[in-house]
This record gives structure tokens, sequence and C-alpha cells, in this order.
């Protein structure tokens, strides 16, 4: 089977068009490597529609057009929150492609941009109207619905937000792990704590077990060491070329632990 | 298989050709309009061999549809050179033997080229970082960066 592609000026043409089937390409780092391997087949769908790249900043929060670049997100005043995070991703050639709707759906070891989003309890927003939060987006990858935009609380603390990527190639490289918090404080204590992480499960996921042990604490030595000791519970990472589960199970908590006491 | 048109700027002068369903833009370069420069190393997105600029910003060719670059501006290796006269960069390449087997290296050009168009005195960190993309394993990477930067500090001019 050929490939054939269709260009449409809107997001809902587009979905229109996928009903029958088919591949959405955003920015081709992933699509594109499929379509090269022979691997994606049939049809493929694009769309050119400008706010697809527009970021807007509204109140608490900041909406990214699915089709904003890394690029674009580092180029954005009002998400300089997230501009750790947009660096870690690939080289400049590959920032100026990934797009923050396809990282969502980027398959294992990637999707770190995702990884952020789901420690900041962002939503997607949908072509078809409705909202769904990103973490729930990541539970079932097999069947994405099209996404207009996401959004993203700004946190109140920029010290709140934490972000750590643990690569073995520098200064670039694919995740071992990924880690991405956001510890709210009220009154000296953690509140709404959520811990993320990337590369340790099939999808980007959260840390139950972490989160537990922080909610309602302070940030001290013994509740960081407690929380690195439950950073994996109920976790199964993968093994791949980059590293065993047994590997990423052993050091996901020293790296939460370290991260954790940067942010203390 | 469907043919479709694609008018564009290469290097500065334009250019039409047909591009099918799914091909990349690296391919296109290569067998449909006959610049080689652009190499192919993995198709993946991974080595960077296949770096050019759309509208200025450097990006991998082998993950681009080829057809997005209608009405856009392409530039790659073989349009830094002047006839005879080569681009700082390709002149600090030689001198700093910056490229062995040289099969990275169009890229590199690329990369740098961008680099420097859009920040002419950048520090080391920055050189590092924007040549990130491109994977060399010949010269580990030294000889690069330092050729790099003997355009960006006036050692080396055309």
């Amino acid at each position: 089977m050929a490939v054939q592609v269709q260009t449409h000026a809107s997001l809902s043409a587009a979905q229109q068009a996928l009903g029958q089937g088919g591949t959405y390409l955003a920015g081709g780092t992933i699509v594109m490597r499929g379509v090269n391997a022979g691997a994606v087949q049939g049809l493929i769908v694009r769309a050119t529609d400008p706010a697809l790249r527009s970021i807007t900043a509204t109140g608490d929060s900041v909406r990214i057009g699915a089709g904003a670049t890394m690029t674009d997100i580092l180029a954005s005043r009002d998400l300089d929150f997230l501009h750790p995070v947009a660096r870690a991703i690939g080289g400049p050639q590959v920032r100026a492609m990934a797009t923050v709707g396809g990282n969502l759906f980027a398959p294992h070891p990637y999707g770190d941009f995702a990884v952020a989003l789901i420690a900041l309890g962002a939503r997607a927003l949908l072509v078809q109207g409705s909202a769904r939060p990103v973490e729930d987006l990541m539970r079932d990858r097999t069947r994405p619905p099209l996404i207009a935009a996401i959004e993203v609380p700004r946190p109140r603390d920029a010290r709140a937000f934490g972000w750590l990527k643990v690569s073995r190639i520098k200064p670039k490289g694919v995740s071992v792990l990924s880690i991405a918090l956001h510890l709210p404080r009220d009154g000296g204590r953690l509140r709404d704590v959520r811990v993320a992480f990337g590369a340790m499960g099939p999808n980007p996921l959260r840390s139950a077990g972490a989160e537990r042990v922080l909610e309602g604490q302070s940030l001290d030595a013994a509740v960081i060491a407690r929380a690195a000791q439950s950073a994996c519970e109920g976790l199964d990472p993968p093994t791949d070329a980059l590293a065993s589960s047994w590997y990423r199970r052993e050091v996901a908590g020293v790296h939460l632990g370290r991260l954790l006491e940067r942010m203390a | 298989m469907t043919f479709k048109p694609v008018s564009f700027t290469l290097n500065g002068s334009p250019k039409a050709a047909f591009t099918t369903d799914g091909q990349n833009l690296l391919e296109f370069l290569r067998r449909g309009v006959g610049d080689l420069s652009p190499k192919y190393g993995c198709g993946q997105g991974t080595c960077g061999a296949c770096t050019v600029t759309i509208d200025g910003v450097p990006q991998l060719a082998c993950l681009v549809l080829a057809e997005t670059v209608d009405g856009r501006h392409v530039a790659t290796a073989a349009g830094l050179a002047d006839g005879p006269r080569l681009d700082p960069l390709q002149e600090a390449f030689m001198e700093r033997f910056a490229a062995q087997c040289g099969y990275c290296t169009a890229g590199m050009l690329v990369a740098a080229r961008a680099l420097l168009d859009a920040n002419p005195r950048p520090t080391r960190d920055e050189v590092i970082e924007a040549i990130s993309g491109n994977l060399c394993r010949c010269t580990g990477y030294e000889p690069i960066i330092d050729a790099i930067l003997d355009v960006a500090e006036g050692r080396v001019q055309a």
C-alpha cells in the first residue's frame, strides 16, 4: 500500500478526513520515521491552520496550540517555566520540528514534554470540543483523539516546578528516565503534590508512592529519603537498549531524591 | 502514484520539481533536484547528516515531507561556497581538520552556519548546543567546535 497525503486548512476538516482511519502528521519527527521505514502506510492527514502554533496566556494558564514546536515554547516568555524541558528535547533541528501535541504520543523512551505536562496538571483540548487531563490520554494511546491545544496551569511559584532528565549521551540523549515535579507549598507543607516519570513505564505516568509520602509533609531529609524509597511502587519500567528495568528501578529513587533536595 | 509540483527557493535560486506522496525532503533534494550535499545517514532524525535550513531554521530533511517546502526557502551545504570562494566555515573546517570521513560535514556546516547567522559571537557552550543534533564518529567534535569558534572570533575570514 502506498502513502496518500491530504492537507487541510483546518483541524476539523483533518478530523473529518481521519474518520475512515489514517495517520495525522504534525512535526514529522515520529510519523516520517515510519513513512521512511515503510511502517506507516495509507492515508496521512495534515493541517495548516496557523492557530495550531499559537501560544496564548489566559489568567492562570497558558494555551499552547498542539502544533507549537519546542522552539516556539523556548521563544515564549509566558512559558519560561517549561524552557528547561523544551531545551532537553533533541538537538536544534528536532526542537524546530517536534510539536507539543506529537510529544504526547511519542513512544517510549520519548515523550519528556508530556511528563512535565502531567506534573503540571495540563489538559488537552480536543478538536471535537471536550477537554481531557493529559495523564488520562497517556493511559490509552492506541487510538488517540486529535488535539487542538494544551492548557497548562502556570505554577504560582516558579520554584514549585522541578525537572530532571537523565541520559547517557551528553549533551543530548534519549531518556534513561525523566522526572517532573510540582510541589506547591501551603504554610511550609506540600499540597497537591504531583510526581511524574518518563521512561518508567509504557508511557509517561505519575508515581503514586512518592506522591503519598510527600503530600502534606515539609520537604526535609527524612521525607526525601522515604519518597525516594517509594518512587517505584507499582511501576514496571521497561528494558531497552539504554537501560534495564532493574537499572531504572535502582536509579529512579536516587534521581528523585536529588531533585527533591534541589527544590527543598 | 500522485505527482505533486513543488516550487521553492534552493540556495537563493528558484526551483520547481515534482514530488510524490510521502517523499521526504532529503530524497527530493538528492534525486528530484540533484543537490547531493545533504547526506542520508539514518533516515530517523538521529544523525543530523541531512540537515538543511528551511526559512533559515535548521531541520532534518529526512523527516520533512517534501511537499511542505512549497513556497519556502531551503538552504543546503552546496550553497555555502560562492564558486571557488569558500564560506569561512569551510575554510576553518579545513584548517582545523574538522572533517575526516566527511559524512557529517555537510550537516555540521549547515547547522554551524545557521548558528552564526543567528548568533555571530556564540560561546563554546552555544556552539556545542548548536551541533548537538549532529553526530560525528571521527573527530571527537573538538576540531569542529574549534573551527566554528575560529570563524565566530574572527580568526578565519573569507
